[in-house]
C-alpha cells in the first residue's frame, strides 16, 4: 500500500529556502541490537536526569535559596548571635541547636522537592511523556532523590564550618563525618512524605498538604525546644524526632531510646510511603 | 505477532468507565511509512496511541511495539514521541531539554545536530518557560526525534506553528521517511495528513472504518465536482440524471455528480460554448467528513 504518489504530494507547501540535511542524519543504525544500551549509557542516563533535576532546583530561586541559605543563617542567629555567650560555656546546648537547625536542613528540600513538583508534573502531563519516553525505570524519582542529597550535602557543608569557626563547637572530623552520612540519609523519609502527597495531591493543593505536615513536625517534634510532657509523649510519631537521636548519636551527644529502632521507623516510613506511591504512580500515574 | 510491523494492535478493546473508547481495533505501522491516524473527538486516537506507546493497557487483545510488549523499556528506545500535552521545566534551557531526552536513547544525536536538524539551533540557549507557545512545539519535536528512533508518534504536531516553522516540520519529517523511519501522525488538520501521509486510518467511535492510501480513501468517495463556465441554467441541469447538486458561483457553476463523464458529456452537447470546465475529485476532508457521518 506504499504510495509514493500521495507522499510527494504535487500541492504540499514546498519550503522556499532548501533543506539542508545534517550528515548525521543519515547515520541511523539498522542493526536490531541498536536498542540495547550499554552500562555506561544506562547510567549516564541517570546521571544526566539527576544533573538537570539539580540544575533546575537551583535555578528556581523561591526553591533553592531558603533551603540551601536559610539552615545555616538561623543556626548563626540563634547559635551566635542570641544565645552565643551561653553556647560557649554549654557544649551541651550547642549540640542542640547545631542538631535542630541541621535536621530542619534536611527536611525542606526532600519534603517540597517532591511533594510540590511531583505533583505539578504530574498534572501537566510530565510524567505521562517521562513513561512514554524510554527514561531509564525509577530515573525520575532517583534523580529528586540525589537532588534532595545534593541539597543535604551543601546545607552540611555550611552548617560544619559556621559550627566550627563561630559556633564553638569543638567537633572530631569522624563527629562531622557521621553527622553528614546521618542527615543525608535522614532526608530518605522526608523524601517519602513528599512523594506520598505529591502522587495524591494536585499540584496547588500538594504545598498546603506538605505544610500542614512539615510546619507542625518541625515544631511539636522537639526538635527546636523542650516540649511539655504531654507534647513529649507523642513526639516519638514524627520522623524529625528520631533524626534527632540519630544526629544527637553521631555528635556524642545524649539521646534517648536505641539507634536501631530509631533507623527502625525511619526506614519504615521511607519504604511504606515509597512502596505505596510507586504503587499508585503505577497505577494512576 | 508479526515483526513486518513496528507498531500493532491486535483486536484491542479499552473501557472507560461506561465509555467503550475502543471497540475490537486492529492497527499497523510498517516500516518505512507515514501513517496518520484521523477521527472526529471521542473517536479513541488518543487511546490507541497511549496503548501503544505502553501508557494504558488494552482490556482485551495485545498491543505490540518491534514485537515487543509496550510497557518493556527496551522497544521504546526506538522511540520518539512528541505529545499534545506536557509542559516541561521552564528553567532549563532548550540544549539541556534536548541532552536529556537524548541521553535515554543508545545512539541519539548530539544535541547540536538535533537542534540543526529541526532548525531551533538559535534557540538553544533560551530557557524553555521564555518560548513562543509555537517554539515550544518545535522544540518538543526535536526532542521527538533527538534519539534516532525507528518509530515517531506525533500528535498534533502542527498547532501553533507559524507557516514557516511547519514547512520545516513537514519537511523534516518527509526526510526522517526517506530514511526509513516511520510516522504514526495525529491530526485536525485533514491537509496536513493529506500531503504527508502514505497510508491513512480513520477511526470512529473506536472502530476502524476505512485505511488506505490517502487516494484510496479519497477513492471511496464516489463524487465529483465539476466547475464550468456557462450559460446553461443551474435550474436545468440539477434536473439531470446522476447530478446531485447545482450551485452558481458568480458566473461559474459548480455541479457535484456521481457520474462525471456522462454530465460533462451532456454538458458540452448542451452549450458549444463552455468554458473553463474542471473536474475535481473529492479531497481527505471531504471523504473523512462523509465517512465519519456514515458511520455516526
Amino acid at each position: 500500500m506504499m504510495n509514493a504518489t500521495s507522499f510527494e504530494n504535487p500541492n504540499s507547501f514546498e519550503s522556499p529556502k532548501p533543506f539542508v540535511t545534517p550528515k548525521s542524519f543519515h547515520n541511523f543504525d539498522e542493526s536490531p541490537l541498536s536498542a540495547v544500551m550499554s552500562t555506561g549509557r544506562l547510567l549516564r542516563a541517570y546521571l544526566t536526569e539527576a544533573k538537570f533535576e539539580s540544575l533546575r532546583m537551583f535555578r528556581v530561586l523561591g526553591f533553592s535559596l531558603p533551603f540551601l541559605v536559610l539552615p545555616a543563617a538561623l543556626y548563626l542567629l540563634f547559635g551566635v548571635v542570641l544565645f552565643g555567650d551561653a553556647v560557649r560555656n554549654d557544649p551541651a546546648a550547642g549540640k542542640f541547636l547545631f542538631t535542630a537547625f541541621s535536621v530542619f536542613g534536611v527536611m525542606g528540600p526532600g519534603m517540597f522537592g517532591f511533594g510540590a513538583t511531583v505533583a505539578t508534573e504530574r498534572e501537566q502531563g510530565l510524567l505521562t511523556l517521562k513513561r512514554a519516553l524510554p527514561a531509564p525505570p525509577g530515573s525520575y524519582l532517583l534523580a529528586k532523590l540525589l537532588m534532595t542529597m545534593l541539597f543535604a550535602l551543601i546545607v552540611m557543608a555550611t552548617m560544619i564550618p559556621a559550627a566550627l569557626l563561630l559556633g564553638h563547637l569543638p567537633l572530631t572530623f569522624a563527629q562531622c563525618a557521621r553527622v553528614t552520612a546521618v542527615n543525608i540519609l535522614g532526608s530518605l523519609p522526608f523524601c517519602a512524605i513528599g512523594l506520598f502527597i505529591g502522587t495524591r495531591a494536585s499540584g496547588k493543593a500538594s504545598i498546603a498538604f506538605v505544610n500542614l505536615i512539615y510546619v507542625p513536625m518541625m515544631h511539636i517534634s522537639g526538635l527546636f525546644y523542650p516540649l511539655p510532657k504531654f507534647l513529649r509523649t507523642i513526639s516519638p510519631v514524627w520522623p524529625t524526632y528520631h533524626l534527632q537521636q540519630l544526629v544527637f548519636a553521631a555528635l556524642g551527644a545524649p539521646f534517648y531510646g536505641r539507634t536501631a529502632v530509631h533507623l527502625a521507623v525511619l526506614a519504615g516510613v521511607t519504604l511504606v510511603l515509597t512502596a505505596l506511591s510507586i504503587r499508585r504512580l503505577a497505577r494512576v500515574g | 505477532m508479526s515483526n513486518e510491523f513496528w507498531a500493532e494492535l491486535s483486536g484491542v478493546k479499552k473501557r472507560f468507565g461506561k465509555t467503550l473508547a475502543l471497540d475490537g481495533l486492529d492497527l499497523q505501522v510498517r516500516p518505512g511509512e507515514l501513517f496518520s491516524v484521523l477521527g472526529p473527538n471521542g473517536a479513541g486516537k488518543s487511546t490507541a496511541i497511549s496503548l501503544l506507546l505502553g501508557l494504558l493497557r488494552p482490556d482485551a487483545g495485545a498491543a505490540c511495539l518491534f514485537g515487543l510488549s509496550p510497557l518493556l523499556v527496551q522497544p521504546r528506545r526506538q522511540v520518539g514521541v512528541m505529545m499534545q500535552e506536557a509542559t516541561l521545566a521552564p528553567e532549563l534551557r532548550v540544549r539541556e531539554h534536548v541532552a536529556l531526552v537524548a541521553s535515554y536513547y543508545p545512539q541519539p544525536f548530539t544535541p547540536a545536530e538535533a537542534m540543526e536538524l529541526t532548525n531551533i539551533s538559535s534557540l538553544a540557549s533560551r530557557p524553555y518557560g521564555k518560548l513562543s507557545a509555537g517554539q515550544k512545539r518545535q522544540v518538543q519535536f526535536t526532542m521527538a526525534v533527538c534519539g534516532r528512533p525507528k518509530l515517531l508518534f506525533l500528535d498534533e504536531p502542527s498547532v501553533g506553528l507559524d507557516v514557516r516553522a511547519r514547512e520545516t516540520m513537514w519537511t523534516t519529517l518527509r526526510q526522517l521517511v526517506r530514511n526509513g523511519s516511520s510516522i504514526v501522525l495525529t491530526t485536525h488538520y485533514l491537509e496536513e495528513a493529506e500531503s504527508l501521509s502514505n497510508r491513512v486510518a480513520v477511526l470512529n467511535k473506536g472502530r476502524l472504518i476505512a485505511s488506505g492510501t490517502v487516494n484510496e480513501i479519497r477513492a471511496l468517495v464516489v463524487r465529483k465536482h465539476i466547475t464550468c463556465s456557462t450559460v446553461l441554467a443551474a435550474e436545468q441541469i440539477a434536473t439531470w440524471p446522476d447530478v446531485e447538486s447545482v450551485t452558481r458561483d458568480q458566473q461559474r457553476l459548480q455541479i457535484s455528480t456521481s457520474n462525471t463523464e456522462a454530465v460533462v458529456r451532456r454538458l458540452l452537447a448542451a452549450d458549444s460554448n463552455l468554458q473553463e470546465l474542471e473536474v475535481r475529485r473529492a479531497g481527505l476532508a471531504e471523504a473523512f467528513t462523509e465517512l465519519t457521518q456514515e458511520a455516526a
